[in-house]
């Protein structure tokens, strides 16, 4: 199997989907032609025609207001928001609309439409290509809400959003496009090829929704995480030397709840972490669900490590970031509690 | 403040009228019945934009069809448009009084403008999509949906196709080509734009249509509308319903009073055809014009009718708080139900007395059907929708948090 970053995953999700249902179709802002902004839909037009990955008006309204016209139609339109932090414009479109049309319709109407957009930090993109705003989505009945984390994942994930009858957020880490990062900043980059799940099937395969990973397994603490963080989770729980169980949620919503309480009742103790702002955050409400679930088999406080509830400022990224020296410094306030 | 200048006012605008004022249209415009051209359909915007600025109107004051736009259409078709904006009209009463009687939430007419929605859905094909507002009901009833499904949806009985989720009026029948009603304004327009163009990218003959209020047309989503069915040359029509008031705002605050809605079309290189909205034959004719333009590759047209909304916004609302109590019938385009009648009386389809029968027969059906909801059941009273299924439909399955909800409601 090629060694692919997640780039060329999600491409390759795309060149399969394209290939195998002719109600497949791309577009966004400069995905045509150019291949998007990151390059995740490089190739698509050349190789698939014109009317099946196009270029939009900077409008993301507009993107996914006739995104949900086709899903109407019978379509399975996959969109993409060149940054998570310019989804804000289409917030009524997915929120009022594409949430609830199976509802309101009483099933009549569907929007089984794909919206990709990278986002998070780590890449000193400022306050206006940095953000994290998954809680937005998983705090909307009716929206699905996926991270993926490696390019294995990324790639399966992405071919079951698609496949999926529901209308699916699918938020792209972009820091861990090209390789995965631990949040040590000051060290070297590190490719994806050097890493097992860049091991990509170049084929059909899906990794389901709702199924979180175990990437580490460990009797001491729980870390429950996502995208980017789930790197860093991986080397805090190395440098920290604590046995940790490190879970990869892969899907917000709906969320492994069993996976997530089997590991906290085993282990009595929990960190989330998550990059966006703390405050109303998918952290709390994993908290809540842990204390509600867990209560009787816990050791310790549960812990929140989380970006600071500031916008993300440009010079001081690294301050931001929950780095490993915050996670590590959570996980011994747990273990010592 | 510097020398030479003068200080700057900022301009609000409002109506030349208020409540306790007599109604005043001296200040617009109506062009002659049959004055306004008709341009081939594959005509290029910029040389029609004139017409987004005149009024296509095609009956005169004697009821007489003139002009270009007289779409010549035989008298079956014409009294089977009557006779929906006359149920239209029946099914609106009646379903207002229910909700004074408590047997319902909430009500929206669409008394005055029932041309609109009758006449256009005439022009088109069943299998059209239609992307409504919440004042096209006479689209389902002129396709003939069940009067008596109406009636449950407003009345959230157990008989209601939308199982009680959703406000009345705020129907959905994809059966019916007739698309989810959003409480959201203008988001329809986008999606229509969105549907037309997956029929184009499958080769498909069908075509969409959506509608929006004058108010309405300063939300960004029809920017978006009409930019991308622009761009993409979607096969669909865009209707504006101007009918002078966005609840209690006169169409000066969305931008009535600097240019017209339909001119808004040639900024984005769309035909705009601006329409006497109480004049059956002339809506039916651009809808028409706007169809066969659509069907034939041309792209989108925007059309403005030009109405007068003659009640209420809503159950919730009180015109005489913010307009003259009489200006319903001051408004100078008369009303589409008795112009049309008038229409065909003076070409011989039409009498008094079959007109009367028809009143009369639309108010018994709305009647019959009233009863066999009502017995199902009212708001509150009756047979309700099964909570059992409150959990529903948010997802294709259900995921586990909501089955846990489910349990805590004991269903």
């Amino acid at each position: 199997m090629p060694a692919m970053n997640m780039i060329q995953a999600l491409n390759s999700a795309l060149d399969v989907m394209l290939a195998r249902d002719p109600n497949v179709l791309i577009f966004g802002e400069d995905v045509g032609y150019f291949g998007g902004v990151f390059r995740v839909t490089d190739g698509l037009q050349k190789k698939h025609g014109l009317t099946r990955c196009f270029d939009t008006p900077i409008g993301e309204a507009g993107i996914v207001g006739a995104a949900i016209g086709m899903g109407a139609y019978g379509l399975r339109p996959v969109v993409e928001i060149q940054f998570a932090d310019y989804i804000y414009p289409a917030y009524d479109q997915l929120v009022s609309e594409a949430a609830r049309l199976r509802y309101r319709s009483a099933g009549d109407f569907t929007v089984p439409m794909t919206v990709r957009t990278p986002y998070g930090g780590g890449i000193f993109g400022g306050q206006t290509h940095s953000q994290s705003p998954e809680a937005l989505f998983t705090h909307v009945a009716g929206l699905k809400t996926v991270v993926p984390s490696t390019p294995y994942d990324a790639k399966g994930l992405l071919i079951a959003a698609i496949e999926d009858d529901d209308p699916v957020i699918f938020l792209e880490p972009k820091r861990i496009y090209n390789g995965p990062f631990n949040g040590h900043h000051d060290q070297p980059v590190q490719p994806w090829n050097k890493h097992p799940a860049s091991d990509v099937p170049e084929g059909h395969y899906t990794v389901p929704l709702g199924k979180a990973n175990v990437v580490r397994e460990g009797s001491a603490i729980t870390i429950l995480s996502y995208g980017t963080m789930v790197h860093v989770a991986l080397a805090s729980a190395e440098e920290a030397g604590i046995d940790a169980e490190v879970i990869d949620l892969r899907t917000l919503l709906p969320l492994d709840l069993e996976t997530v309480v089997a590991s906290v009742e085993k282990t009595g103790r929990c960190v989330i972490l998550q990059e966006a702002t703390l405050t109303s955050g998918f952290g709390a409400e994993l908290a809540a669900l842990v204390q509600e679930h867990c209560f009787y088999h816990l050791e310790a406080p549960i812990e929140r490590v989380a970006g600071w509830d500031t916008p993300y400022p440009h010079a001081f990224e690294w301050d931001y970031f929950p780095g490993p020296r915050r996670v590590i410094e959570a996980m011994r306030r747990a273990m010592e509690a | 403040m510097r020398k030479n200048r003068v200080p700057l006012s900022l301009r609000i605008p409002a109506p030349s009228t208020r409540p306790g004022d007599a109604p005043d249209f001296s200040g617009m415009v109506v062009p002659k019945a049959g004055t306004v051209e008709r341009p081939p359909i594959d005509v290029s915007p910029r040389a029609i934009a004139d017409i987004s600025y005149s009024l296509i109107r095609v009956m005169d004051d004697d009821g007489k069809a003139v002009g270009p736009w007289d779409p010549k259409l035989d008298a079956a078709l014409l009294i089977r448009g009557l006779k929906a904006m006359i149920l239209t009209r029946a099914y609106d009463d009646r379903m207002y009084r229910a909700q004074r009687q408590g047997k319902t939430s909430f009500y929206m007419k669409c008394t005055g403008e029932e041309a609109v929605a009758v006449a256009q859905t005439l022009a088109i094909e069943r299998d059209d999509m239609c992307f409504t507002s919440y004042r096209q009901q006479g689209v389902l009833i002129t396709r003939e949906y069940p009067i008596v499904q109406m009636m449950n949806q407003v009345y959230s009985n157990a008989a209601d196709p939308l199982k009680g989720r959703q406000l009345p009026i705020m129907y959905s029948s994809k059966d019916f080509g007739f698309f989810s009603i959003s409480g959201n304004l203008g988001t329809q327009f986008p999606q229509a734009v969105g549907w037309a163009m997956a029929s184009a990218y499958k080769g498909d003959d069908r075509i969409a249509i959506s509608w929006v209020g004058d108010g309405t047309t300063a939300e960004g989503d029809f920017h978006h509308a009409l930019n991308f069915a622009s761009v993409y040359r979607a096969p669909v029509i865009l209707n504006v319903v101007n009918n002078q008031w966005a609840i209690s705002s006169f169409a000066g605050i969305a931008g009535a009073g600097e240019s017209t809605f339909a001119s808004r079309a040639t900024g984005y290189g769309l035909p705009g055809l601006r329409v006497d909205g109480n004049d059956f034959l002339a809506v039916y004719a651009a809808t028409q014009w706007a169809a066969e333009r659509a069907r034939s590759n041309h792209g989108a047209t925007l059309i403005e009718l030009f109405t007068y909304r003659a009640e209420g916004h809503s159950t919730s609302d009180d015109p005489s708080r913010y307009r003259p109590a009489d200006e319903a019938k001051a408004w100078p385009l008369g009303d589409p139900i008795e112009r049309l009648k008038k229409h065909l009386i003076a070409r011989g389809d039409w009498s008094e007395e079959l007109h009367q029968t028809a009143v009369k027969d639309a108010a018994e059906q709305v009647r019959a059907a009233n009863a066999e909801a009502s017995a199902i059941g009212t708001l509150g009273e009756g047979q309700g929708p099964d909570r059992g299924t409150m959990f529903d439909d948010v997802f294709k399955e259900m995921p586990p948090h909501l089955r846990r909800q489910r349990q805590q409601v004991g269903v």
